[in-house]
């Protein structure tokens, strides 16, 4: 148990107030920008079910990324919520799969308003590799009303953040 | 291919039986440095049971529409050795003998053949019961056949799969627990439905297929660098992996090979992906019995790794990186010093981090005894990669039958018999220092030189196999050229494939409560398996 304390101190905090791309402070810049904005369009508190419509998965590793000890998304008011219920904006990742879209739209009826849907990542936003066919519907907007988009494949952390932030200017 | 020519005791056996079924003895083939025999409709379940009876492991079945009829061919793994099974049935009636009374791994991947092509196998225990299809599309449609169009006939709005027919358990006390398809964390859509009493689990069964993006169907007529791409996004934590299996498969189509340097920089991305999977597994696994403290560690290791990845190749999951003809990215000598120093850091951590999980009890009586897979049961399901290993299944495409550029490295394969969660979070533990030794090594031995051959455009008909060890475990892969550069078939199977049935078998008896933590001690690929 010592050793684990001992590891876990000497390990400090990592959650970075510094910078670390391009050397400009974006994160923290972003991260400050996104809690300013939530704090006064949601009370400081920005609820998001994410959704996997039919991603490859992809998508999904980088927003588990935004949880880890770098990013600490929750420090800035954003918190990912087990029920559709507890949600004001939906994340929604990949092509929407004809087998997922009755889930989906439930899923959607199931948020309470107001709502908002985002497409995070090429394939949410526009298809990407896999488009419309027999087994697909293409981008999300196919399927439900989508307020933003996020561009990427996968959009990274940082690029996550930045569309989020891009989401909530426009609402 | 030198391992072909290793005199196999147990192999020659193996193949001279099988031989005695061949619809032509004299005509011995082979794909891709693969044995090849061509067998009748007819014998085709005979096969499975001979293989049964030597011990082969049923590695993939996939078909193919020949206008007229439909070849099939089916991949059995013997002694590190691969064979492949071929046979064709008419298309206006496409029956074919069951491998699945022989060999549990073949019940889904049938009937997906059987929902993709319309090809019934008879003797199939659920021959009647869909798997791949829900209601995107009818029952009397078969979307891989040639005279379906991409686009398929789709409704406005496609209804939910409700009246799929799961096997229920009934008593006092019995209740039945549905889950999904969406889950309640961030993670792939999937269905699964418990019949427990009390915390105890009876069953469980899963329902796959809620992401089938038809990944078969828009591969056809792509070129290969479009191909490479598509593989790429099978399952996006396995990008390098798949790309590398289609990319081999194509090249072995085309009778190319990638420069030496080329298979070290391969060899590179596959082991980094290795890594960065592990330590996020293992991270995950710690999360869901509540050790907030191995998530937060591994789950830095991993987030280090990915912005070296992003440096190093200009993309966090180094998608895109393997490309027909060899790799689009290549090392700097300080990038290789850089790399050994991060590996070096990285076997520190461990080394720390390993101790205090070792000593903590808690941990302990969470992952001890859970979710216990048995040697046998891996041996009948035909389980790979660290499920397979931590189960006692020894078998690992690197090491035989190999390929570059693993057959000029020193390679030790770790086993566990536990089958227990712990075994497979200490495999996971004991498979990233074998990845970090294989890293160090091919940074040391790499020669310099160009890393992207030329393409050769392959002949119509030109077919290609390939087998690589993707951090799950084995990856298939089958191609065939169209005219023109282009792909007429694409058929990958991820080790999700396989290894989704061990979550059902090892679930039982285990409490709901530990799903969570035995799922991610197997974490397989939805969309890998899906497609």
């Amino acid at each position: 148990m010592l050793r684990l304390y001992l590891k876990a101190l000497s390990t400090g905090v990592l959650t970075e107030p510094v910078p670390y791309i391009d050397k400009d402070r974006l994160l923290e810049t972003v991260g400050l920008e996104l809690k300013t904005a939530i704090g006064r369009k949601f009370s400081r508190s920005l609820a998001i079910r994410h959704i996997d419509a039919g991603s490859c998965n992809g998508c999904e590793l980088e927003i588990h990324a935004l949880n880890n000890v770098y990013y600490d998304i929750e420090r800035f008011g954003i918190h990912f919520v087990a029920s559709p219920r507890h949600a004001d904006v939906l994340l929604v990742t990949g092509p929407v799969s004809r087998h997922m879209q009755a889930a989906l739209l439930r899923a959607y009826d199931a948020t309470p308003a107001p709502k908002w849907v985002v497409a995070s990542g090429d394939c949410a936003a526009c298809g990407g590799e896999f488009g419309a066919s027999y087994a697909s519907c293409g981008a999300v907007k196919n399927v439900l009303p989508v307020d933003a988009t996020i561009a990427g494949c996968p959009p990274s952390p940082l690029q996550l953040m930045q569309g989020l932030l891009n989401t909530l200017k426009v609402l | 291919m030198t391992e072909t020519t290793k005199p196999n005791g147990a192999w020659d056996v193996f193949m001279s039986e099988l031989n005695a079924l061949a619809e032509d003895q004299a005509d011995r083939r082979a794909l891709s440095g693969v044995d090849m025999l061509m067998l009748a409709p007819e014998n085709w379940g005979k096969s499975a049971q001979i293989a049964r009876s030597h011990d082969a492991r049923w590695a993939g079945v996939w078909a193919d529409d020949l206008s007229g009829r439909f070849r099939v061919d089916c991949c059995f793994e013997c002694q590190g050795r691969y064979l492949i099974l071929r046979t064709a049935v008419a298309a206006e009636h496409p029956e074919l003998p069951s491998h699945a009374p022989f060999y549990p791994a073949a019940d889904r991947a049938e009937r997906h053949v059987r929902d993709m092509f319309g090809i019934r196998f008879i003797g199939h225990p659920l021959q009647e019961q869909r798997w791949t299809r829900h209601l995107a599309w009818a029952d009397d449609e078969f979307p891989l056949r040639k005279d379906f169009p991409a686009q398929g006939f789709p409704q406005a709005s496609t209804p939910p799969d409700k009246d799929y027919p799961f096997l229920k358990a009934e008593g006092p006390s019995v209740y039945e627990i549905p889950v999904g398809p969406i889950h309640a964390g961030i993670i792939e859509p999937g269905h699964f439905r418990f019949q427990a009493v009390g915390e105890t689990v009876l069953h469980l069964e899963e329902r796959l297929g809620y992401v089938h993006k038809g990944i078969e169907k828009i591969a056809e007529g792509r070129d290969p660098v479009s191909l490479a791409k598509l593989a790429g996004r099978i399952s996006g934590d396995t990008t390098a992996s798949h790309a590398w299996a289609a990319c081999r498969a194509m090249e072995a189509a085309a009778g190319l090979s990638c420069s030496e340097r080329a298979d070290y920089m391969r060899g590179i991305l596959a082991e980094r992906e290795r890594v960065i999977n592990h330590l996020g597994d293992m991270a995950s696994m710690c999360n869901d019995v509540g050790f907030a403290f191995g998530y937060y560690q591994f789950g830095r290791l991993r987030e280090l790794w990915l912005r070296d990845n992003r440096t190093l190749f200009a993309h966090r999951l180094m998608m895109d990186c393997i490309v027909p003809g060899g790799v689009a990215v290549d090392l700097k000598f300080d990038d290789c010093a850089a790399m050994k120093e991060t590996i070096a850091t990285l076997r520190a951590e461990l080394s720390d981090l390993i101790k205090i999980i070792d000593a903590n009890s808690s941990l302990e009586d969470r992952f001890l005894a859970a979710g216990v897979f048995s040697p046998a049961q891996a041996q009948a399901l035909g389980a790979l990669g660290f499920v397979g290993r931590a189960s006692g299944q020894v078998f690992d495409v690197r090491k035989a039958p190999g390929y570059p550029p693993y057959d000029r490295l020193d390679l030790t394969v770790p086993v566990e018999t536990d089958g227990d969660v712990a075994a497979r979070f200490w495999l996971r533990y004991k498979e990233l220092r074998t990845a970090c030794r294989l890293l160090e090594q091919m940074l040391e031995q790499m020669p310099e030189g160009a890393v992207l051959a030329d393409w050769r455009t392959p002949e119509a008909g030109a077919e290609g196999f390939a087998a690589v060890e993707g951090w799950r475990g084995e990856i298939l892969c089958y191609v065939r050229f169209d005219q023109g550069n282009r792909i007429a078939r694409y058929y990958p199977r991820d080790p999700s494939q396989i290894n989704w049935p061990a979550l059902e078998k090892i679930q039982i008896g285990n409490i709901v409560p530990d799903f969570p933590v035995c799922n991610k001690s197997v974490n397989g690929s939805y969309s890998g398996q899906d497609l």
